[in-house]
């Protein structure tokens, strides 16, 4: 894995990134989504949460099972809103 | 035991506007204490949005002064990327004789104090916003200088200049109590105690529990707001759109996501930030109908964050005179992220004891005593 490897998909955030912002001193999960939207686009952190929780781990010396996920947040998939607005009609 | 010139409890983006602005006045030596990360609490899980469309003099001054300093931080703050602003104005809808009315109040209140909204036509609104379903809509004000920004960016930019003037941030450090010995203030933390003649209590929906520590009951109280965010799509919507009638607004990001929330009128006052599936379907029926295209968007993630409350929905700024030395500035009901630029200046104004550069008497802490009450007819 090379430094300008994409570690989140769905914003195009690199490793070099991620390491940056630790060295600035974000060291949890929640601060790096913050300020890299990383676990915001569809995929919802399933991919890069744990890479970077791998890179924190190295670069700060926390223990993986100690590094806090971010909250899960409903819907489990993306759905679309006129589906909701519909559903709604068949439950009032 | 760390002594400080001031102490500030909360890391949301006011505690940092106010940290950045004492230090920018030259009193460096100041402490700011957030009990999780910068952002935490409503900053983050706000709308973003900010507006000059107000129904009082003070909060139309108040907003107008804090968007011109938004448009020119990323520059005061150095801080590469901005903070990214969105200025394509708010469209705020009006579906009652009643709101028409009230609106055309604000409007010429705004016209005399240089801000240039202005009533559109259901026709005119309908440029506006190509898409946007008119029917029943009788106007609505519009003012392209509104807009929103990054509000995780704006926080860190100003922590991130504070630190740089020697302002100290202890993220994950809890307030657990505080003492108050003649005029000291010792806050007890689990790093340890910090003591300073002064304390900031810009702690949000927690403020209440903070203002208890000294013997103080705050009548602030947390109310959860839900909001979600769909996945990114082309642009297509500019401004903010608002509408007091159906308590919706929504905006899209310039990273392209539609962010759209709703109040609640029978929300419990508690500190829930849980999300519901009723305002998942709410906010879609709600959202497709006055903007059909929405329909094949996505909706990605819901969330929900609380409003810190006042009786009058105006924020609480400066010292509370039992207790010298001890400020509050919270209560923000939902417009806090929009005025923090001036809340930061205000507040270090007040602290330092320089004249401030708006007036700030009428959000005194005892206008709940007097029964002046600050009533700005347009709120969410």
């Amino acid at each position: 894995m090379t430094d300008k490897t994409i570690i989140c998909r769905c914003e195009d955030v690199t490793r070099e990134e991620i390491q940056k912002l630790i060295a600035e001193g974000a060291h949890t999960l929640d601060e790096i989504k913050r300020l890299k939207r990383c676990g915001m686009g569809p995929c919802q952190g399933r991919t890069c949460q744990p890479l970077i929780a791998r890179e924190l781990a190295a670069a700060t010396g926390q223990k993986l099972e100690e590094i806090k996920p971010p909250t899960f947040r409903p819907p489990v998939v993306p759905l679309k809103l006129g589906v909701l607005a519909e559903g709604g009609k068949n439950h009032a | 035991m760390p002594k400080c010139d001031v102490i500030i409890i909360g890391g949301g983006v006011t505690g940092c506007s106010i940290a950045y602005h004492l230090a920018k006045y030259g009193c460096t030596d100041v402490v700011l204490l957030e009990r999780e990360y910068l952002t935490s609490g409503a900053t983050g899980r706000c709308g973003a949005g900010f507006r000059q469309q107000w129904g009082t003099k003070t909060n139309c001054l108040l907003s107008k002064h804090a968007v011109a300093k938004l448009e020119r931080l990323a520059e005061e703050l150095d801080y590469p990327g901005g903070v990214e602003i969105k200025q394509q104005g708010y469209l705020i809808l009006a579906y009652t004789p009643r709101t028409q009315a009230q609106f055309k109040k604000n409007l010429a209140l705004q016209k005399s104090l240089g801000i240039n909204a202005r009533w559109v036509t259901p026709e005119e609104a309908g440029e506006i916003v190509p898409f946007l379903n008119t029917e029943g809509l009788l106007g609505a004000t519009f003012h392209e200088k509104d807009g929103h920004a990054n509000p995780f960016k704006v926080t860190d930019a100003y922590a991130r200049a504070a630190r740089r003037l020697g302002v100290q941030i202890y993220t994950y450090t809890p307030v657990l109590d505080i003492r108050l010995e003649g005029g000291i203030k010792t806050v007890v933390t689990p790093r340890g105690d910090f003591q300073a003649p002064v304390v900031v209590n810009a702690a949000g929906g927690h403020a209440a529990d903070i203002g208890r520590m000294v013997g103080l009951e705050l009548p602030i109280q947390p109310e959860r707001h839900q909001i979600l965010v769909t996945e990114p799509v082309e642009p297509v919507l500019g401004p903010m759109v608002m509408c007091f009638y159906h308590n919706i607004y929504c905006q899209q990001t310039p990273h392209g996501s539609f962010i759209m929330g709703l109040g609640d009128p029978n929300e419990p006052h508690t500190y829930n930030t849980g999300s519901s599936w009723q305002f998942l379907m709410q906010m879609a029926e709600k959202a497709v109908r006055l903007l059909p295209v929405l329909k094949n968007a996505r909706v990605v993630r819901q969330w929900a964050g609380v409003y810190d409350m006042s009786p009058d929905r105006q924020p609480v700024l400066g010292e509370v005179p039992e207790i010298p030395g001890f400020y509050v500035a919270a209560g923000f009901s939902g417009h806090g992220f929009m005025i923090a630029p001036m809340t930061g200046q205000l507040m270090a104004e007040c602290i330092l004891g320089k004249p401030t550069t708006l007036p700030i008497d009428m959000f005194s802490l005892s206008r709940f005593t007097t029964g002046d009450l600050f009533i700005e007819p347009s709120v969410v």
